[in-house]
């Protein structure tokens, strides 16, 4: 189906999200959506099926105009979209979560549904357990349950907004191939990202936009430098990881144990230099987030002991690691990191207990300016943090971290984060190692592992590797190690 | 938004006013007659003003405490059972001190057991919710019976009448150990000056502190508030606690003032009474005040309707249902974007 926009406008506030955006996709093309956090890619796509109403301007499917003012309006006329972050029910099954959406009778026939959907599977070759609950699935996995849901409810327009964000190297070229077998049948997909390898890998064509207009228009493929000029406007490079020189441990495990419900995996020994970055590779929900927390404090281990910065802090209380200069980042930003309800001004409020009983609100207004600029958060100090963007969150939340820092914990420290919001955060993390922080850190980004890490630990299977010198590995051998092949990597 | 908000209050009071209306009517009654005779019910004679202002206190205290526990996120249902297990506490010190101590110090220290008895039963919901995981709402509840059947427990045993144990409660005990009141009346000065206090004092704790900011932060979010460094669970028994001392002082005041001993219901139901104060005034504290003292004068001029108008006196509980329905409905309906869902409908028709 060929899809096309013309002159979309819409404001949020004071902010033109889309400003006369006009955008055209091909049948049977997969058509990149590329721009920098708030760029109003997401705005758009999310006009286009129906979870946001336009201000101004017209969609035509197949030369025809048509009224989009409900994702239901979207679904009848054959526009899906896969969310950024997963909108299913975790705890419902597969099957269920499958079936949810249909239109029409009282009864379902089951037998049916589980043919239809085994079909579908097949084809795409998703290798899915039908009646596990969903929340069991990685968000890969989740992924293509929903693929497989909009299909059967008879999309031929495919919107994937930000989808490699949090899956494997496996699992995204599963959804490539799926996106490219359904443009092979005439349908069209439209993939919203700021991952320039990704537009390049997949792409027929890609549009480009800037602070909510549209700025290019190119045929793929398009050179790097072509496309981060378009999309900033000029050339950006990553920071570099400074060398560690201290031998100070800032972190010391011993024959801990990482325990939840379904992971035991034991860690003999782990030391962390002062200053030094540790990456933590694996598959979402692998372990990695249970050594974050054991080391925050967050998490008790059954045995063995824990010191940071030489002092034990084994079975200490949290309030205790937070005294020591232990910082944690969660990833879920909004339900661990911020407080929804709350404005800046009040979360670093939060952070300073005053001498007495009250608040001293002008010496926080003071430090709540001082924090927004120089961490470059686009806000107020009264501006309430869940009308943040996500990158301003993320900025928040570092803005947030207890000074000194002796020991950083992050879980996807840029996810979801444009390039430029990325450099930016690394370049605050790689300041503070050379002050002397020690940081571990999670992420499904392979390349942001090996560019910053000193070591890496890999997560796989239930098992942990021993720490691997960053300078020692390659991207594939990373993914091979996350795909369970140990010795091989380890040669 | 302000306007918008506003605007959605004054239709919800304008709906609920015609709903109330057409109750009455439905009972056969006048709007306006109900009105009238509730009005003079409730301010005619200087002996009920002061039953306003006497109904007033505790009422105010409660709603001070849900204040507390709703910024901390949590429905406290358990405030009866606090307001009776404080009544309770109250009499403790009276019993057993009232002839032995000089009477000022009797009053101040059966307050006191008061407070700490509210304090206690709502600590206990606390536990029951922070340690062992069951709903507040649910452990409030339960609670409320245990501490009913303790009241007429000790109404029909140990503390029963010489002679004859009935519902009336136990033995009034001396008047030198009745608060002080607006000349022969029920209203009392210092239960009027307390119930002020708490307010300003919860004004100043949840406005103004450290504290408060941490109980919001809770209230919010737990899980982050926690991940920030906000000690988390004694944020969350402090809230039950500073609730239930608040509803022990109630209680106390009105075993001291109205009662003078205890009865079966010591509470008056002025716990419920205080929640739908509480989410009238949602996070405005400073409707606390106005809500709390048109509540009491509805039920106060609402006694006079089965004298004067034959109709029942419940339709004072009616009335105050009805409002916080209507405002809490509104309050929900300004925050839905009507443009989007009309632009449908008329698109469907």
């Amino acid at each position: 189906m060929q899809v096309e926009l013309q002159h979309i406008s819409k404001r949020f506030g004071n902010v033109h999200a889309n400003d006369d955006v006009s955008l055209r996709v091909e049948a049977g093309t997969i058509h990149g959506l590329l721009g920098e956090n708030g760029a109003g890619k997401s705005t758009l796509v999310k006009i286009l099926s129906g979870f946001l109403s336009r201000d101004a301007g017209t969609v035509l499917l197949n030369g025809q105009a048509v009224e989009i003012l409900t994702p239901a309006d979207a679904m009848r006329l054959g526009i899906g979209m896969l969310h950024q972050d997963p909108l299913d029910f975790p705890p419902l099954t597969v099957l269920d979560n499958f079936m949810v959406g249909r239109a029409g009778r009282w009864l379902i026939n089951r037998r049916q549904v589980v043919r239809q959907f085994r079909q579908l599977a097949d084809q795409f070759g998703f290798d899915l357990d039908i009646h596990a609950p969903l929340g069991d699935l990685t968000v890969g996995e989740r992924q293509q349950v929903e693929i497989l849901r909009l299909l059967s409810l008879g999309v031929n327009t495919l919107i994937l907004d930000e989808p490699t964000t949090g899956i494997s190297a496996a699992q995204k070229q599963a959804l490539f191939a799926a996106a490219r077998q359904l443009a092979s049948q005439g349908k069209s997909v439209i993939f919203v990202s700021h991952k320039l390898g990704d537009v390049n890998e997949l792409c027929d064509r890609v549009t480009v936009m800037r602070q909510g207009r549209v700025v290019g228009n190119l045929e793929i493929p398009a050179s790097d430098a072509q496309l981060i000029d378009l999309i900033f406007g000029r050339q950006l490079a990553p920071p570099i990881k400074p060398e560690t020189t201290r031998e100070a441990l800032a972190l010391r495990l011993e024959r801990v144990i990482l325990r939840s419900d379904r992971l035991h995996i034991p860690i003999d020994r782990l030391s962390v230099r002062q200053g030094e970055v540790i990456g933590l590779a694996g598959l979402e929900g692998s372990g990695q987030q249970l050594l974050l927390q054991l080391c925050a404090g967050l998490l008790r281990t059954p045995y063995g002991t824990v010191q940071i910065n030489g002092d034990e802090m084994t079975q200490r209380p949290y309030a205790d690691y937070l005294r020591a200069g232990v910082a944690y980042l969660p990833a879920d930003r909004l339900r661990e990191g911020l407080i929804a309800g709350l404005s800046i001004q009040e979360h670093i409020a939060l952070r300073y207990p005053p001498k007495g009983l009250l608040v001293d609100w002008p010496e926080t207004l003071k430090r709540a300016q001082a924090a927004i600029a120089l961490f470059n958060i686009r806000g107020k100090p009264t501006t309430k943090v869940e009308r943040l963007s996500g990158g301003n969150q993320q900025r928040t939340q570092l803005a947030l971290l207890p000074v000194p820092q002796n020991l950083l914990l992050l879980e996807h420290p840029t996810r979801g984060l444009d390039i430029e919001s990325t450099l930016w955060v690394w370049q605050q993390l790689m300041a503070r190692c050379e002050g002397g922080t020690a940081i571990l850190f999670m992420s499904s980004d392979l390349d942001e592992i090996m560019q910053y890490s000193d070591r890496v630990l890999v997560f796989s299977g239930g098992n942990v590797s021993e720490p691997i010198e960053a300078t020692k590995l390659t991207v594939e051998r990373l993914g091979q190690m996350i795909g369970g092949r140990f010795e091989e990597a380890s040669v | 938004m302000i306007t918008r908000t506003l605007y959605y209050q004054t239709a919800a009071l304008g709906i609920a006013t015609i709903l109330i209306s057409s109750i009455i009517m439905l009972s056969g009654a006048s709007p306006i007659t109900v009105l009238d005779s509730m009005l003079s019910g409730a301010f005619s004679t200087p002996d009920q003003i002061a039953r306003v202002f006497s109904t007033l206190s505790p009422l105010l205290l409660c709603a001070c405490g849900l204040m507390f526990t709703f910024t901390a996120g949590l429905y406290n249902l358990g405030i009866e059972g606090q307001i009776v297990f404080g009544a309770i506490a109250t009499m403790v010190p009276i019993r057993l001190l009232e002839n032995s101590l000089p009477p000022a110090l009797v009053i101040l220290l059966a307050i006191a057991f008061g407070t700490a008895g509210g304090m206690l039963w709502g600590l206990f919901a606390g536990i029951l919710n922070v340690y062992g995981r069951i709903n507040e709402i649910f452990a409030g509840l339960g609670l409320n019976f245990v501490a009913d059947g303790l009241a007429l427990y000790l109404i029909f045993g140990p503390w029963k009448r010489p002679g004859v144990a009935s519902m009336s409660g136990t033995e009034q005990f001396g008047e030198v150990l009745w608060l002080p009141t607006f000349g022969n009346t029920e209203a009392s000065p210092v239960a009027l000056a307390i119930a002020l206090l708490a307010l300003g004092a919860t004004l100043l704790v949840l406005r103004g502190t450290y504290y408060g900011l941490q109980l919001r932060a809770v209230g919010y979010n737990l899980r982050a508030a926690y991940v920030l460094g906000v000690p988390s669970v004694r944020q969350l028994l402090s809230a039950f606690a500073i609730c239930g001392g608040l509803a022990g002082v109630a209680g106390a005041l009105q075993v001291l003032a109205v009662f003078h001993r205890l009865i079966p219901s010591i509470s008056s139901h002025l716990g419920y009474l205080a929640l739908l104060v509480a989410m009238l005034a949602g996070t405005n504290l400073w409707l606390l005040l106005p809500i709390a003292f048109f509540f009491s004068a509805l039920n106060i001029g609402s006694l006079q309707l089965p004298l004067s108008l034959n109709l029942e006196s419940s339709l004072a509980g009616v009335m105050q249902g009805m409002l916080v329905l209507a405002v809490l409905l509104g309050r929900g309906l300004s925050e839905t974007n009507w443009l989007d869902k009309i632009s449908v409908l008329r698109r469907n028709v």
